[in-house]
């Protein structure tokens, strides 16, 4: 398999790039010789640097896009299937990641943890002690997308006496959550709101003014987040993922009731490792003619 | 609002910042207030408190066996903390004084904030909040990887109302919990061990909530830390001195830890300067109870407690004198 060209969109984890170049011709994007173009039978792409029309057009012999993230919206998926391009992703590995970075950012949201951390470390403490944060156990939380990463964020509110409701494309009765049919009911019915869908056409900036007004000073259109939040309408946010990242409005760097992380939803060790096995997995499936493991073309 | 002759006479101590107890008490009691003297202490009681039937100290005043010999008639001591080690316990036993504290009024404020700072250190969520707004992020470079937080095992010392909380939030978490206490509690599922260093042994995580106690001063000392390893974390929401600290110090610098996520110290606010310059601890200013809601909760046990008391029924928090 070492004649097989594989393009690497990014840096992205060492490890997995060790594990391609072993089986593979690792081709690296940021350093693409043109003339490699006829060799590469795949494409490793992550949740910022996917494959857009014009790159699946200039590989005519592509196969297969393996990702190496659950969100795929930066594929393009209808020209993949157009083309007859298989698509992998990395679903169920980092879920248990994403859900606990949720709720670890909600406590870092309202109990101002990173702040106290800096009010220690300025030597502040000595002059009077930190103003009262919020509680976090018992609000209501409202999540936007009931999938893997949803119920398992659910399930770690559930045991902080957190009264759980949520929206998604379906009710799910099973689970015994309270459904909302639409964003703006859910929004208007909780106190913090956890935004875990994945990015469509259909839920792009589907968190929009309406939605944070009804949240009100107590999810995205970013530019419509940047002026609630600078404005005082919204109480509060915890960010792990922007429009155009690693670009971060700076207008958010002077808050007090925000949380900023740089996408690392899943990025333990452990994960990206995890990711990183089932991405070889699926490119080693695809071309031994055996089936997919995580495919979503 | 009317003081009636009836209200029973109740001495109250508090800094000028811990007004939230004003009105519930003013409400319901006399006060004999030792902050509306300029008189010491000590002479204030002296001349005031001689009829004293029950004490509440707001705060964590020092009560011990001088200032107890000033409340010839004190039957009552009321703590708004839950810890009571700034009080002469074994003294209260000998004078009959009952002791109560805030119960299970903060119990969910600090499990909030022990799993909070648990996670805010394994995926290390104030390194990476600074490195955003430090505009690094803009620029090529890697931001390190964290720790995953589900699976691990989480030893927690002490299964109280606070230890029991902190683990069942724990639990969809999928942490493997297990503990030490005074005794094991048959009616917890979870595994117990009777000794810290085995625990430790055996653990990723450990969180200290229990009391400070002559017995559990320095309980993580440098041979229980370096029995968890480079890779633990210890989350502390109890008393700094639990740990010894300057040994802490050391493993967190030398790596014989792997990271801390402290909420108390030994001598606060003083915290070691060692630590500010380390991305794997978090530091906390003794904030796991300062919310609004756990403040309001205090201030009605220790009301309920009072009522109690002066109605003979049975108080609602007391502490075991041993």
């Amino acid at each position: 398999m070492e004649s097989i060209g594989v393009l690497m969109m990014c840096p992205m984890s060492s490890y997995l790039e060790n594990e391609l170049q072993k089986r593979f011709n690792l081709v690296r994007f940021w350093n693409f010789p043109e003339t490699h173009r006829n060799s590469i039978r795949a494409v490793v792409g992550n949740a910022s640097t996917g494959a857009d029309a014009e790159l699946i057009d200039d590989l005519p012999k592509l196969e297969i896009i393996s990702s190496f993230s659950v969100g795929i919206d930066k594929i393009d998926l209808g020209k993949c299937k157009e083309k007859g391009i298989r698509v992998t992703n990395t679903p169920d590995v980092l879920t248990e990641d994403v859900a606990d970075l949720a709720i670890g950012l909600i406590l870092a949201l309202l109990r101002r943890l990173c702040e106290c951390d800096s009010y220690v470390r300025s030597g502040k403490w000595k002059y009077g002690g930190f103003q009262l944060t919020t509680k976090f156990s018992g609000k209501s939380v409202g999540i936007l997308g009931l999938g893997r990463i949803g119920t398992a964020i659910a399930k770690r509110a559930d045991a902080f006496s957190c009264p759980v409701s949520y929206h998604s494309r379906r009710a799910k009765p099973d689970l015994g959550y309270k459904y909302y049919p639409t964003v703006l009911e859910l929004a208007e019915n909780s106190d913090i709101f956890v935004v875990a869908c994945p990015l469509t056409d259909q839920t792009r900036g589907i968190v929009n003014r309406q939605v944070m007004d009804a949240l009100g000073a107590k999810g995205v259109d970013e530019q419509e987040l940047v002026k609630a939040l600078t404005e005082g309408r919204l109480g509060g946010a915890a960010l792990d993922v922007f429009e155009q990242e690693p670009h971060v409005p700076e207008e958010l760097f002077q808050l007090e009731n925000v949380v900023l992380l740089p996408h690392v939803g899943s990025s333990t060790v452990e994960t990206e490792n995890a990711m990183a096995d089932l991405v070889v997995s699926n490119l080693e499936a695809h071309f031994a003619g055996k089936s997919l493991l995580t495919p979503v073309v | 609002m009317s003081e009636s002759s009836e209200s029973p006479l109740v001495l109250v101590h508090r800094t000028p910042t811990l007004t939230y107890m004003d009105d519930h008490l003013s409400r319901n009691f006399r006060l004999l207030k030792t902050y509306a003297s300029p008189d010491p202490l000590p002479v204030f009681l002296s001349r005031h408190a001689a009829s004293v039937t029950a004490f509440v100290n707001i705060g964590r005043l020092k009560i011990d066996a001088e200032l107890l010999s000033h409340l010839p008639s004190l039957q009552l001591l009321v703590c708004t903390s839950v810890g009571t080690d700034h009080v002469d316990l074994a003294e209260c036993k000998r004078l009959g004084i009952a002791v109560t504290n805030a119960g299970d009024a903060f119990s969910d404020d600090v499990a909030d904030c022990a799993v909070g700072l648990l996670i805010s250190v394994l995926r290390l969520i104030s390194v990476g909040d600074r490195y955003v707004r430090s505009g690094k992020w803009a620029k090529p470079g890697e931001f390190q990887l964290g720790t995953k937080v589900s699976g691990k095992r989480v030893g927690i010392i002490g299964m109280g109302t606070i230890g029991s909380r902190i683990a069942k939030r724990l639990e969809p978490f999928g942490c493997i919990i297990s503990y030490n206490a005074r005794t094991q509690k048959q009616s917890i599922p979870y595994r117990y061990y009777s000794d810290v260093l085995s625990l430790a042994a055996d653990n990723d995580v450990l969180v200290l909530c229990c009391s400070l106690t002559d017995q559990t001063r320095h309980v993580v000392n440098r041979e229980v830390m370096e029995s968890l390893g480079k890779e633990g974390v210890i989350i502390n929401v109890g008393r700094g001195e639990l740990i010894d600290e300057k040994e802490m110090v050391k493993c967190l610098v030398e790596g014989v830890i792997g990271g801390a996520g402290l909420d108390v110290f030994e001598k606060e606010p003083q915290v070691p300067e060692e630590l500010f310059g380390l991305d794997n601890v978090v530091l906390s200013p003794h904030a796991a109870v300062a919310t609004p809601g756990a403040l309001e909760s205090v201030a009605q046990v220790a009301i309920a407690n009072l009522k109690a008391f002066f109605s003979n029924q049975p108080l609602v928090s007391p502490v075991r004198l041993g």
